[in-house]
């Protein structure tokens, strides 16, 4: 199946000669969670922008659903809808009228029925004539993802959707999405916090300096690039590793009280057996034993200090 | 053509009207009563009629292009600024509109705004003076075109100007000078002849001039000269727009 989004070769060098895409490209499959992770200035919003038609691409190419994003704009920007960073909103508008508004922009005749079920999914229908500067910044948030979605897109932008978000909030803008994936529409998420992209995404793209690093299944890169750690705890300190374990690449923590062993679970060996052997020929005495996956934030954080 | 896009910018933005509907009213009602108290009643009264006009009639057509012009420029830069401003442009640059169809929705808004302002000094200064209008197809088409032209120019100042010092330093610095010495108080033969010779690089001075003609049939230059110059005025416009909506200038860059 031709992909729903495909970027081809984008670069964008903005007139102060910053270059914010280098060459990117990449498809994305219709019904997916893709989540875009980046430090600031990564070029996710640029990327975004692009796709959407708010900024210019400098060279390259961007199709959704087939169509090119400038040519045929409207087809594209018509399957589209875009959740900004910013907490941007009319503040003397009413919830409904600037729901309404943006269903209108997009060529799309009055249908209060589907503003109204927009806005009871997102628990908005009760605020539906209150002014945006009278809700709170999670509502406003909530007011952005039903005006991006007042035309029926197929293809979802959300630029941090929960930048500045308080835990349960976010928690809700979590099941807000995965409402959406259940009616087949495409989500393209950036994001921070590496916790929502491991929460709700299917395939994860991290970027940086304006390029792609990597783009891969969740799944399989927690699988590839994901280590373990061992934790051995101790019932005497330890000052100083034995000799007979320097070849474990072992780390002290806790004032000597713990041993550190770092290994690749998609390795043969993990080296886990001959360590525990090593460690009672050694005479040292353990207390306890744990292990730990690395998260995705691990992941992110090597992936970006090691090409930055 | 995405007239739904059209109709919604439009509604939107006269909707931000209603919700100021007395401001913008009420101030206009209330200036250009002073006007005609201080000039029409106590200057005019000194002032003989100019060509068989009486003074108070006289001014009339230059205090609505007066506001019509401040009004159109207001209207047309704030619509287009003010998403700017609070980012909710991307919107708009966002939506399946095409950059006509933007200029249709905020510049028709503008210059609906503007014109029914103007229609209403119209009223306000009918209950000071007598007036006759002796051409209303072509004070229509004066009235229209002006409110049109200069909206638009409002329109592109909106997209030029960064901060809101720009955004009114136009409106606030240029035009009523222009104004004022474009001849809404007075004839120009009343100036010596050099004044009269620099007050033809006025361009307001062919649109109140047009406009006084379509009222009393006098005026200071040719009305066919005045239309060409509105019309030569809103094409150079239109050609920026272009060069604006092909290169994104402050809006997609």
């Amino acid at each position: 199946m031709a992909p729903i989004v495909s970027v081809s070769n984008l670069v964008k060098t903005y007139a102060s000669g910053f270059q914010a895409l280098k060459d990117v490209s990449l498809d994305i499959e219709e019904g997916e969670i893709l989540a875009l992770l980046g430090p600031n200035g990564a070029g996710k919003t640029t990327l975004i922008s692009i796709i959407c038609g708010i900024v210019n691409p400098t060279s390259g190419e961007v199709r959704v659903g087939g169509h090119d994003v400038v040519k045929d704009f409207r087809e594209t920007r018509s399957m589209i809808g875009l959740v900004p960073q910013e907490l941007t909103t009319d503040q003397f508008e009413t919830v409904w009228n600037t729901v309404s508004f943006s269903r209108g922009l997009h060529g799309r005749k009055p249908n209060p029925a589907h503003i109204e079920k927009v806005l009871k999914d997102l628990s908005l229908y009760d605020k539906k004539d209150n002014m945006l500067r009278e809700l709170s910044g999670g509502m406003k948030r909530r007011v952005l993802i039903a005006k991006a979605l007042s035309h029926e897109p197929r293809v979802l932008f959300l630029d941090e959707p929960t930048a500045g978000v308080d835990v349960n909030l976010r928690k809700d803008m979590w099941k807000v999405v995965e409402k959406l994936r259940e009616t087949g529409v495409t989500i393209i998420l950036t994001t921070h916090y590496i916790e929502e992209a491991e929460e709700i995404a299917d395939r994860v793209g991290v970027i940086n300096g304006g390029k792609i690093l990597l783009i891969e299944q969740k799944k399989d890169l927690m699988k590839k690039l994901g280590r373990k750690e061992l934790r051995v705890d101790l019932q005497e300190p330890l000052s100083i590793i034995p000799e007979t374990l320097a070849g474990y690449e072992l780390t002290i923590e806790d004032d000597g009280h713990s041993l550190i062993y770092d290994y690749n679970t998609a390795g043969e060996r993990t080296g886990i057996t001959t360590l525990l052997t090593a460690l009672a020929e050694a005479g040292i005495r353990l207390k306890d034993i744990s292990t730990r996956q690395s998260s995705l934030e691990d992941i992110f954080v090597e992936l970006v200090g090691a090409r930055a | 053509m995405n007239l739904e896009a059209v109709k919604s910018i439009y509604f939107f933005e006269m909707a931000r009207t209603r919700r100021t509907l007395l401001q913008s009213v009420v101030s206009p009602v209330i200036s250009t009563s002073l006007y005609f108290i201080v000039f029409g009643a106590a200057v005019g009264s000194r002032i003989q009629e100019i060509e068989g006009v009486s003074y108070g009639a006289f001014i009339t057509p230059g205090l609505i292009m007066l506001t019509l012009l401040t009004q159109c420029i207001g209207n047309g830069s704030f619509g287009i600024y003010f998403p700017k401003f609070t980012g909710t442009i991307y919107e708009i640059l966002s939506s399946p509109v095409s950059m006509t169809e933007i200029v249709l929705g905020y510049v028709g808004a503008a210059a609906t705004k503007g014109m029914m302002i103007g229609l209403i000094i119209l009223a306000t200064a009918s209950l000071f003076v007598d007036l006759s209008i002796a051409h209303p197809f072509v004070m229509l088409l004066f009235f229209v075109l002006t409110a049109v032209t200069f909206s638009l120019f409002g329109f592109i100042i909106g997209i030029w100007a960064k901060d809101f010092e720009q955004l009114n330093l136009i409106p606030m610095l240029v035009i009523p000078p222009l104004v004022f010495l474009g001849g809404s108080f007075y004839s120009i033969d009343m100036l010596p002849p050099f004044w009269q010779a620099v007050s033809h690089f006025n361009p307001v001075l062919y649109l109140i001039s047009g406009f006084r003609w379509s009222f009393f049939e006098i005026a200071d230059v040719n009305p066919v000269v005045s239309l060409t110059i509105i019309i030569a005025f809103l094409a150079v416009l239109m050609g920026l727009l272009t060069w604006i909506f092909r290169t994104g200038y402050r809006l997609r860059n």
